[in-house]
């Protein structure tokens, strides 16, 4: 997968500190509710920020349902967890990619799902999106980026 | 397993004292249970746990410590959002304490 040239250094670069920063992703590819993976999920990135890691989020295929706005589970008598999405970035997790494709094939834009942001600490805690719509080929090199990959 | 007793009504409890069933909070019931933890509420007890509860109004989760410090340092200033203001209030974990006060599950990612 030979890309531009710009490829980050996952090591080193910080000047060489004894900690090392690695890059996680967590793709997650299963609807919110039916089984357990979204919110299995949700809950290992929330314990993971702990360490303070590079945490990336991806939604692929119907896991693109999981960031969908007005959710309601009333009728399915579980928790809606959807609400606890906007709270990742007090987690620090502020980068959430979901392919285009896989929302197109559902008949969905970036309008269906929630507002996600997070406060930019670097730029005065500005108010930042933290979802990132990304093609099918922009995911692929998102993921060879990853020193980390967890899949739900 | 256990439970509190509040005004003759059993509330029941998990074996680490958080209740089971979030709507049976009340703050006479908060009152019960920091009463348990060696705790007597004080409005700087109160600021904490009311805050604990409108986070996991809007969030559905209870933050983890270093989640709620900074929350609060945000909300509350940085006399309050520090780890050593709200140790004084909860002296075994801010985070546990609390949210055992508030009525709220165990924090998500607390150690």
């Amino acid at each position: 997968m030979a890309s531009e040239a710009d490829k980050p250094e996952a090591e080193g670069a910080e000047g060489g500190g004894a900690e090392v920063t690695k890059k996680f992703l967590y793709v997650n590819r299963k609807a919110p509710y039916g089984t357990i993976y979204a919110l299995e999920s949700l809950e290992v990135v929330l314990i993971g920020a702990a360490f303070e890691q590079d945490v990336s989020l991806a939604f692929l295929d119907d896991g693109v349902y999981q960031l969908t706005k007005n959710q309601d589970t009333k009728g399915i008598g579980v928790k809606n967890f959807s609400p606890t999405y906007k709270a990742l970035g007090d987690y620090e997790v502020t980068k959430l990619y979901v392919e285009k494709e896989s929302l197109a094939e559902r008949g969905l834009t970036e309008a269906d799902l929630m507002e996600i942001t997070y406060e930019d600490e670097d730029d005065d805690w500005a108010e930042k999106p933290s979802i990132r719509v990304v093609s099918r080929e922009e995911m692929a090199e998102i993921m060879a980026e990853q020193d980390v990959i967890l899949s739900f | 397993m256990g439970a509190y007793v509040l005004n003759g009504v059993e509330i029941p409890h998990d074996e680490e004292g958080y209740i089971t069933d979030l709507g049976n909070w009340s703050k006479e019931l908060a009152v019960l249970i920091a009463k348990d933890e060696n705790i007597e509420m004080t409005d700087e007890h109160w600021e904490v746990v009311n805050f604990l509860r409108e986070y996991y109004e809007e969030y559905q989760i209870a933050p983890a410590i270093r989640v709620l410090v900074k929350a609060i340092k945000k909300s509350l200033g940085k006399e309050k959002g520090n780890n050593k203001y709200l140790y004084e209030l909860f002296p075994y974990g801010p985070a546990k304490q609390a949210c055992k006060i508030a009525g709220l599950p165990k924090p998500t990612g607390c150690v």
